[in-house]
């Protein structure tokens, strides 16, 4: 039997949730018999090469290239977790939610202080920003999540293992924060 | 007659003195009821609904419900956690909790019951409110993007502190807490060792220039899930 796949991509993120999954050590050589690894920043792959069981998500969507990757991990992925405070409720990026749009870019683009001359960024290659920063949950279906900032890497690898083995996943006390 | 009255919590007998509410005689046996407006020392308000357990099959507060002889209580089952879960899931969603970034986080009520409620993320909505940080005083903030509007500072002042300096302001789901004065903190007699800056279970009230002296991982409730204390006897 083929080993089943796994891709990961990071939205509106800090990649700090890939470190953490990185954190989990000699472990990885593990995964590695468990898994394959597809679409991912580990290993630089930019395409799908085929139907996924997991999708590891980081970050939420602040633009309208983070609501396509995002639904594209929707579709080749059979199952989707939300890793991370801003996969889950948007994180430190959702800071600007409650702002209008405008006041934001106007004043990272024209009025702040040490601006010379600004524009706001408007080149087609640009993918546009969205009017607020979306949890995953509240753009596709999510499956699972795995919070923390980042997630304790013991908590990535537990919920993996119980996921790929199909045993009960141990999580203990001190591996689920939420910072 | 006996000044002691009898009772069940989930089966386990237990005894306590009479003039007792549910939640304090459950504490005297050992047993932990979750609960968030509470505090020793205050009048209970019962407000936020987190101690909510069944006495005699009807749903009650159980820090304003007064403990009667022979009383069936619920505390630990499936229904009355999930309850409790959906209370707190709305909390998080309701205002703009960053635990990341918040000076409380790990020792922090609210953060520290979605932990002993094993909440993995809310299934409401988050609102993402703007809401007003108070930092008009030198050495005491207010943000109000964390408050939960339990109001313990509230009663702590008035009640423990003695001195009428924070209050509620507006309605339902604008209610906010404000210092009593139009110049904000800065206007009232607030000190860091006021019994009100202690009593907030969030990471609403800030003594300045405090935040991030205990390691990640030696924090309150870190290795340790709220209540543990009265568990184990030692509250």
């Amino acid at each position: 039997m083929p080993k089943p796949k796994i891709a990961t991509c990071s939205l509106a993120g800090c990649f700090g949730c890939h470190m953490s999954v990185l954190d989990i050590d000699e472990r990885i050589l593990k995964l590695a018999e468990l898994v394959e690894f597809d679409k991912s920043p580990i290993n630089d792959i930019k395409n799908f090469t085929g139907e996924c069981l997991v999708g590891l998500i980081e970050g939420g969507c602040c633009n309208s290239e983070n609501v396509e990757v995002l639904r594209s991990f929707r579709k080749n992925c059979k199952i989707l977790i939300s890793v991370g405070e801003c996969a889950i409720m948007g994180g430190l990026p959702s800071m600007r939610n409650g702002i209008p749009l405008k006041e934001c870019l106007d004043e990272a683009y024209l009025n702040g202080p040490s601006v010379v001359d600004g524009q706001i960024p408007n080149d087609p290659e640009l993918p546009l920003i969205l009017d607020r920063v979306y949890p995953c949950h509240e753009v596709v279906k999510i499956d699972y999540f795995l919070p923390g900032c980042p997630p304790r890497a013991d908590l990535i690898w537990n919920a993996l293992v119980a996921l790929l083995t199909g045993q009960p996943a141990d999580l203990p006390y001190e591996v689920i924060k939420y910072d | 007659m006996s000044d002691k009255l009898g009772f069940t919590i989930d089966g386990k007998e237990c005894e306590a003195d009479k003039g007792r509410s549910i939640l304090e005689a459950a504490a005297d046996n050992g047993v932990y009821i979750p609960h968030l407006c509470f505090m020793k020392k205050l009048r209970p308000v019962g407000s936020c609904r987190v101690c909510t357990i069944k006495a005699n099959g009807r749903n009650a507060a159980a820090c304003t419900t007064p403990l009667a002889d022979g009383m069936v209580i619920e505390n630990n089952t499936d229904e009355l956690n999930d309850l409790r879960r959906a209370i707190i899931e709305m909390l998080f969603a309701e205002g703009n909790h960053f635990c990341p970034s918040c000076e409380r986080s790990g020792s922090c009520e609210l953060q520290a019951l979605a932990y002993r409620l094993n909440i993995m993320a809310p299934r409401f909505p988050y609102m993402f409110p703007l809401r007003k940080l108070d930092a008009t005083h030198k050495s005491i903030f207010i943000d109000g993007n964390r408050c939960i509007q339990c109001g313990r500072c509230v009663r702590a002042a008035s009640e423990l502190d003695g001195k009428e300096i924070l209050g509620f302001i507006g309605r339902g789901g604008k209610v906010r807490v404000k210092a009593s004065s139009t110049r904000g903190l800065a206007g009232v007699d607030i000190s860091p060792n006021d019994e009100c800056v202690k009593a907030c279970p969030v990471g609403s009230i800030i003594v300045k220039e405090t935040a991030y002296r205990v390691p990640i991982g030696q924090r309150q409730y870190d290795a340790t899930p709220i209540g543990a204390d009265v568990e184990s006897g030692k509250a």
